[in-house]
């Protein structure tokens, strides 16, 4: 009971960290670069305890990400959707891939990510964006290992004083 | 390994398409509504307070570093600075004294002229808080909303000139369209042969568009734009850019300029949010009766006289 509530603690503080993460500015050059954190985090979570991470659970983070970025509402709920969906079809087979393999696939899941944000965009009216509108998918891959050993550390620590 | 217990071991039977099809129909069926009625304007107003707050937190970072790179400047870099500060002071004092010659000549223009109504500008300070909800969009966010006076619509300037409008005031907070975002139009006149044009957003911070210029039109490298106050939300008369290059359009039937914005976008810092309201849309009022100042006119045995210029 203690310890699922000390896991439920990081997992909601964790995806609060994101939102504090989405919104932190950077130096003007560095901007295209932010990874989209908040996907990051639900990719983790989906594929460590999905008894957690469902569609909802992804619809509702992604319509308070369009609350607190001020955009388009629900413009994140329909990307977190169809990126959570992707990734618990093809989760039994993630969990198992060696590190190198499962940043290629969030890159992948990222990459597609901006195509529905373009096209979500598109539909909107508005113009197409600059070349580097491609490249935080790129950022989002290198930041994937990272952001996985540090969850899987604070888990294991979690785990450890509790037993 | 107890944490595997619960969780199926293939998700696939449990995860439905149609599920997934029923939450893309209401995502885009809320991105539908909302971009025809922006109800997303009043939720965020509803929930300030949970959003306030995290914008604060969210800028804490660069504003720690800010102060550390203060604290950290050495004397040498706080000397050239000083040396710098003075010079630009020294020019600011000589450019302010003219400003206060041609004051007085205009305050003695408008007296000649009986000009019952003088501009007076009002102003409110703001700051920008270091936010950032979209890379590809060029808001920013002020630290003043709707409980210091802010409306939706108003006009922000810097020392340089025009950067753009309110487009959101919550209780705390402001959200301002830069005029260089790709979604932002200004209409604006060449103050050199006062032209009229728009000037529309780039997409970068440091260049504005002038798409469909006639190609007879007299318009140079250097020239100033202006806000030329119609459309109603820029008030007229304030720096907007500088032409910076001129070119003929991919049609060849006109010409597009591209012009550098006065104000320092890309710095942030203090803003100032207009308080006069530009010109109302529509037909001017008629024009007052011509004749002479009241005050040279009061001897005059004129019926039209108001009776209250004379002590």
């Amino acid at each position: 009971m203690n310890r699922t509530r000390a896991n439920s603690a990081l997992f909601w503080s964790s995806l609060l960290a994101c939102y504090l993460l989405q919104l932190m500015p950077l130096p003007q050059a560095l901007l295209p670069l932010k990874p989209y954190w908040l996907a990051l985090a639900l990719v983790y979570w989906a594929l460590e305890s999905p008894e957690r991470v469902g569609l909802g659970l992804a619809f509702v983070l992604g319509l308070l990400g369009d609350v607190v970025t001020g955009e388009l509402l629900g413009e994140h709920a329909l990307r977190l959707c169809i990126l959570c969906f992707i990734l618990l079809r093809f989760r039994a087979r993630l969990r198992f891939f060696p590190m190198w393999q499962q940043a290629l696939a969030v890159f992948a899941l990222l990459l597609n990510d901006r195509i529905v944000l373009l096209m979500v965009r598109a539909c909107a009216g508005e113009p197409s964006p600059p070349v580097t509108f491609w490249l935080a998918p790129l950022t989002g891959m290198v930041a994937w290992p990272w952001l996985f050993l540090l969850l899987d550390d604070l888990r294991s620590r979690l785990r450890v004083r509790e037993s | 390994m107890t944490r595997a217990d619960s969780a199926p071991l293939f998700t696939e039977g449990t995860l439905s398409t149609l599920q997934l099809i029923g939450y893309l129909a209401v995502a885009i069926a809320l991105m539908v509504i909302d971009h025809r009625g922006n109800y997303l304007a009043r939720i965020r107003w509803g929930m300030s307070a949970a959003i306030e707050p995290m914008y604060r937190i969210a800028a804490m970072p660069s504003q720690l570093a800010n102060r550390t790179s203060l604290a950290l400047a050495d004397r040498e870099k706080l000397t050239e600075e000083n040396a710098e500060l003075s010079r630009q002071l020294l020019l600011a004092e000589a450019s302010l004294n003219r400003y206060r010659a041609v004051r007085a000549q205009n305050q003695r223009l408008q007296q000649l002229l009986d000009v019952q109504r003088s501009l007076g500008i009002g102003v409110q300070l703001a700051k920008i808080i270091h936010v950032d909800t979209d890379p590809f969009r060029h808001r920013v966010l002020l630290n003043v909303g709707a409980d210091q006076g802010v409306q939706v619509g108003q006009a922000v300037i810097d020392a340089h000139g025009i950067m753009g409008q309110v487009i959101e005031a919550l209780p705390n907070t402001a959200t301002v369209l830069l005029i260089t975002d790709p979604t932002h139009a200004i209409p604006v006149t060449i103050e050199r042969t006062g032209m009229r044009a728009i000037a529309h957003g780039s997409g970068a911070l440091d260049s504005l568009e002038l798409p469909n210029i006639p190609i007879s039109a007299d318009v140079k490298v250097g020239d100033k734009l202006i806000t030329s106050g119609l459309g109603g939300v820029f008030p007229s008369g304030f720096p907007v850019g500088e032409i910076r290059s001129i070119r003929n359009d991919s049609s060849g039937m006109f010409a597009a300029a591209v012009a550098t914005p006065s104000a320092a976008l890309d710095r942030s810092g203090e803003v100032l949010l207009l308080h006069v309201l530009p010109d109302p849309v529509g037909p001017p009022e008629a024009a007052s009766l011509v004749g002479p100042p009241a005050s040279l006119a009061g001897d005059a045995p004129s019926s039209s006289a108001p009776a209250a210029s004379k002590p």
